[in-house]
């Protein structure tokens, strides 16, 4: 019989606990899980890349409703329970009782708020749930908002980073003499520190706070030495504590969590406890790793086998982009105890290692973080470090003789050697999960063992890894093929497609020899952007190969409703433009107008069937698509310059008109992004552009390969041109080049990368004769590429894909 | 379940859909959609992923599955099941060809997950 299975709680710990628990044994158990907040389990620890607007809630969940409905998981979300009668086996809450076989507590900690005047002011916030976060991006959306983090450790710096990256003017303070006393040592916590500092964060130490001050709510907060900080918002990241109400209600033992044994049971043998909440061996536990193996022991419990929560040592790293930082073990000064220390201020790096009798207790690394899990590893295994101390501190590299490279430092580890922290993986399991079940990708990688799954530091170590596990067909470096379809790579079958002269997607798939039928949604695009690319005259697009932006030239929303960007030259614009806009946005009843990054007006919530009469009406005033969907050329931002700008050298404003008008409607490989400052302040931005134009005195400088997006670099400067013809010529055999070499969906940058800034240099600039040919080549592909797709379908090119097939019934009788 | 009368609407014609191509069905307040493969095969699914409710008939076909706009998960034209790693799936509607008339039935021939 199906025994019932009760959790309260339906955080990391638990979910981990259920994961296991199906696994082994899919129907050992009727689960209800019952959840404080109303959502289900997400990964609590990227709460912090959430808040800095680096991850989207979206991708943090860890288990969405099709899990959950899968394993037949009956979820009692935003549902507190509020009871539990232990002799007759039965949780209560307000929606009624419930009886259970089983019962496992992972509620969790709630965040410790200090208790002082004006701590339940509105304003005054934790940092614990998706609720909280969203607290704070809402606050740091308004202008000059003021935050007042209080408490500098791990959790406390990761929201003030957030919170200044945001924009908000961010103190912190902080009870001890230096930042994160817990991990680090006060000089690492001085170079911490120093680094906040520099990117505009107020750290006030040793501060006593002594009242949240504000009347309807919070306005500033009062220190014991009378300072006083403006705040909008106050956060309270000053610990946890564990949430046992609902136990010592129920008589069990508890301490300062709930007592359990090695196998996670409480002083009730059918109530276990997993999480947070529990106190095992006198130590509450807070960071992922050890509440992960409570949770893979509790799910064994549950199933009668045999299992012990062994605590072990765990490694602490910051999650603030641009830090790296990493303690693991003891490293307080004392009489017996010796130290090794390496600093280099210039490069920002410390390195600390303390030592009792050969052997490392405990370690500190700041700013080179590489040999943190060596450092790591010896110290969980008590290795007697004496014959390599005089070299030790310098890291794993300079271990006998000459230095290694990294991919040895990862083929010395040990196969018991810890790989991801967060999910305890180490690295005998992932080697033998890539050989064993034949895994070959990254993401394979992370499906079956969970390794860089969590917080995400560890991938590089996990692709090192597989590359020394699967030799040459592991090398990311190496060919990899465009898709599960075909075995060749984006480059050979670019190179094929010249040398075999093959001109439609049926020809390619043939000659090269596909697995598919008809391909799949990533090489069928790839496919026929080549061929647009390399056979402008004679290839038919294929519609149907096009991701759909592309396909009916507008942006795809997440309802289902499409986005229209009309081009503004330039960035210029006229009160009839503006005019017809308006009277597009009335009579279409548009939801949101909103001014884009690249000087133009994007329209968004247009349902699909209005998108062909919404383009006829912007087409009467002139408008033409600005391609805002496309893997071809966006926007060309500039800025007033010599026009009006009492710094202008040049006419940049024109230079950036001529430079759209001439290549709007080219497809390219990823999307192109341009713009041309008229001084060298660059108001136009343009050195974080695919190309860029700084206007000097003595003419202008062309810059390439910069990026502002996923990754964050500036231009190259590819060189000096003294007119704007010249300046056009090399812009267009420049884009012209990257056409014809780049890999579908490699940014300007990557490839420039790829290839060597100075290959582009020697082709575009040095070489006349293949600057004017690549130029020449373009000129011809926009003869069949300049044709404006939406007065195209206002002509009613394409028209079935904006109407309904049939309509099935009448709207009023749906079932 | 045979007892069950099937009701067969007719939508329009084949070559109203786009080879590896989708279109739209309305009834009532759901979306259908109705997909052709190269083969000129017909399938209709519930016109939503089961991943964030994309509109699947948006998506690029190939091989007997759709991969949906948003963000890309593959879902079988056949089953109505999400492909590879992600779980779920979408409502599958029976669907036939004759005479070149395209005929679709509403009671769902394979029900999502509830």
């Amino acid at each position: 019989m199906t025994e019932k299975l009760v959790v309260i709680g339906a955080g990391m710990a638990s979910g981990r606990m259920l994961e296991h628990l199906f696994e082994a044994n899919p129907g050992a158990f009727e689960v209800t899980l019952f959840g404080a907040e109303p959502r289900g389990n997400y990964n609590r620890i990227m709460l912090s890349p959430v808040l800095a607007g680096e991850k989207t809630f979206d991708e943090i969940v860890t288990h969405d409703a099709e899990w959950y409905a899968a394993n037949h998981v009956t979820c009692r979300f935003g549902e507190t329970v509020t009871r539990i009668d232990r002799k007759q086996k039965i949780v209560s809450s307000a929606q009624g009782d419930l009886a259970y076989d089983k019962l496992v507590i992972a509620t969790g900690s709630a965040p410790f708020i200090i208790p002082v005047a004006g701590k339940d002011l509105p304003g005054v916030m934790a940092f614990r749930d998706l609720d909280d976060v969203n607290a704070m991006v809402e606050a740091a959306g308004k202008p000059n908002a003021k935050a007042v983090v209080i408490g500098g450790g791990l959790l406390g710096l990761e929201a003030a980073a957030a919170l200044r990256g945001r924009g908000m003017d961010v103190v912190v303070l902080h009870l001890m003499g230096h930042l994160m006393e817990r991990q680090l040592d006060p000089a690492a916590g001085y170079l911490l520190r120093k680094e906040l500092e520099g990117r505009g964060i107020k750290v006030h130490t040793k501060a006593q706070t002594k009242a949240v001050l504000g009347d309807s709510r919070a306005e500033a907060v009062l220190l014991e030495d009378g300072t006083v900080y403006p705040a909008d918002i106050v956060v309270m990241a000053v610990g946890i504590r564990p949430e046992t109400r609902i136990a010592t209600d129920a008589g069990l033992y508890v301490e300062r969590g709930i007592v359990v044994n090695d196998q996670m049971v409480s002083s009730d043998p059918d109530i276990l406890a997993v999480g947070e909440c529990v106190e095992h061996d006198n130590i509450c536990y807070g960071l992922v790793a050890p509440l992960y193996d409570m949770a893979r022991v509790a799910a064994k419990t549950l199933l009668k086998q045999d299992a012990a929560f062994r605590p072990v040592e765990t490694a602490t790293q910051l999650k603030v982009t641009g830090v790296n930082l990493y303690s693991a073990g003891d490293f307080a000064e004392a009489e017996d105890r010796e130290e090794i220390v390496l600093r280099d201020a210039s490069a920002g790096v410390y390195k600390r290692l303390v030592l009792k009798e050969n052997r490392i207790l405990g370690a500190v690394l700041y700013g080179e973080t590489g040999d943190g899990g060596w450092f790591f590893d010896m110290l969980r295994k008590g290795t007697d470090v004496s014959r390599m101390r005089d070299t030790l501190i310098f890291g794993q590299a300079y271990q006998g003789g000459a230095p290694l490279d990294p991919m040895a430092a990862v083929a010395a580890l040990p196969d018991d050697a810890e790989i991801c922290g967060c999910n305890g993986v180490c690295k005998g399991t992932i080697v033998s999960a890539i050989t064993g079940k034949g895994l070959t990708s990254l993401d394979d990688v992370r499906a079956h063992t969970k390794a860089s799954n969590s917080c995400g530091t560890c991938t590089g170590l996990v692709e090192q890894l597989m590359t020394l596990t699967l030799g040459d067909t592991y090398n990311p470096a190496a060919v990899t093929p465009m898709c599960g379809c075909s075995d060749l790579g984006h480059d050979d079958v670019r190179r094929l497609i010249k040398a075999k002269k093959l001109k439609t997607i049926p020809a390619v798939m043939q000659e090269l020899e596909w697995k598919t039928s008809c391909g799949c949604a990533k090489c069928r695009p790839a496919l026929n952007y080549y061929l647009v690319a390399d056979w402008p005259d004679e290839y038919a697009d294929d519609y149907q190969s096009r991701f759909i932006n592309e396909r009916v030239h507008a942006n795809i929303q997440k309802d289902g409703t499409y986005s229209v960007v009309p081009r503004m030259w330039g960035g210029v614009t006229s009160s009839a433009e503006l005019r017809a806009i308006a009277d597009v946005v009335d009579k279409f009843s548009i939801p949101t107008v909103k001014v884009t990054g690249g000087q133009r007006i994007d329209m968004l919530g247009i349902r699909k069937e209005d998108l062909p009469a919404v383009w006829a009406d912007l087409g009467k005033a002139g408008f033409v698509s600005g391609h805002a969907y496309a893997k071809g050329l966006r926007t060309v931002k500039t800025c007033v310059g010599s026009d009006w700008c009492r710094f202008g050298t040049q006419d940049s404003t024109g230079l950036g008109i001529r430079i759209e008008k001439f290549m709007w409607g080219s497809w390219t490989p990823a999307k192109v992004k341009m713009a041309v400052s008229g001084c060298p302040r660059n108001c136009a931005e343009a050195t974080c552009k695919d190309v860029g134009v700084i206007c000097v005195d003595s003419g202008f400088e062309i810059h390439f390969a910069g990026a502002a997006g996923l990754d964050i670099k500036g231009t190259e400067k590819l060189g000096l041109v003294k007119t704007e013809d010249e300046a056009l010529e090399v812009i267009v055999a420049l884009v012209q080049m990257y056409r014809e070499q780049a890999r579908y969906l490699e940014r300007i940058y990557k490839w420039a990368k790829r290839i060597g800034y100075d290959e582009v240099r020697r082709q575009i600039l040095d070489d006349a004769g293949k600057r004017k040919a690549y130029f020449e080549r373009f000129v011809f592909s926009q003869k069949f590429a300049q044709v404006d797709p939406w007065s195209e379908r206002v002509s009613g090119k394409d028209k079935h894909e904006f109407k309904p097939m049939a309509q099935i019934g009448f709207k009023e009788a749906a079932e | 379940m045979n007892a069950i009368n099937e009701t067969w609407f007719a939508i329009g014609s084949l070559d109203d859909i786009p080879r590896r191509g989708a279109r739209c069905v309305r009834n009532g307040n759901m979306t259908i959609a109705v997909f052709r493969s190269a083969d000129d095969r017909v399938f209709a699914l519930e016109d939503r992923c089961p991943h964030r409710n994309g509109p699947l008939s948006q998506g690029i076909v190939h091989d007997g599955c759709v991969t949906c706009p948003l963000h890309n998960w593959v879902i079988s034209l056949e089953t109505g099941m999400a492909q590879g790693a992600d779980e779920g799936s979408t409502a599958v509607f029976p669907i036939k060809v004759e005479a070149g008339r395209v005929l679709i039935s509403l009671r769902p021939a394979v029900e999502k997950a509830a």
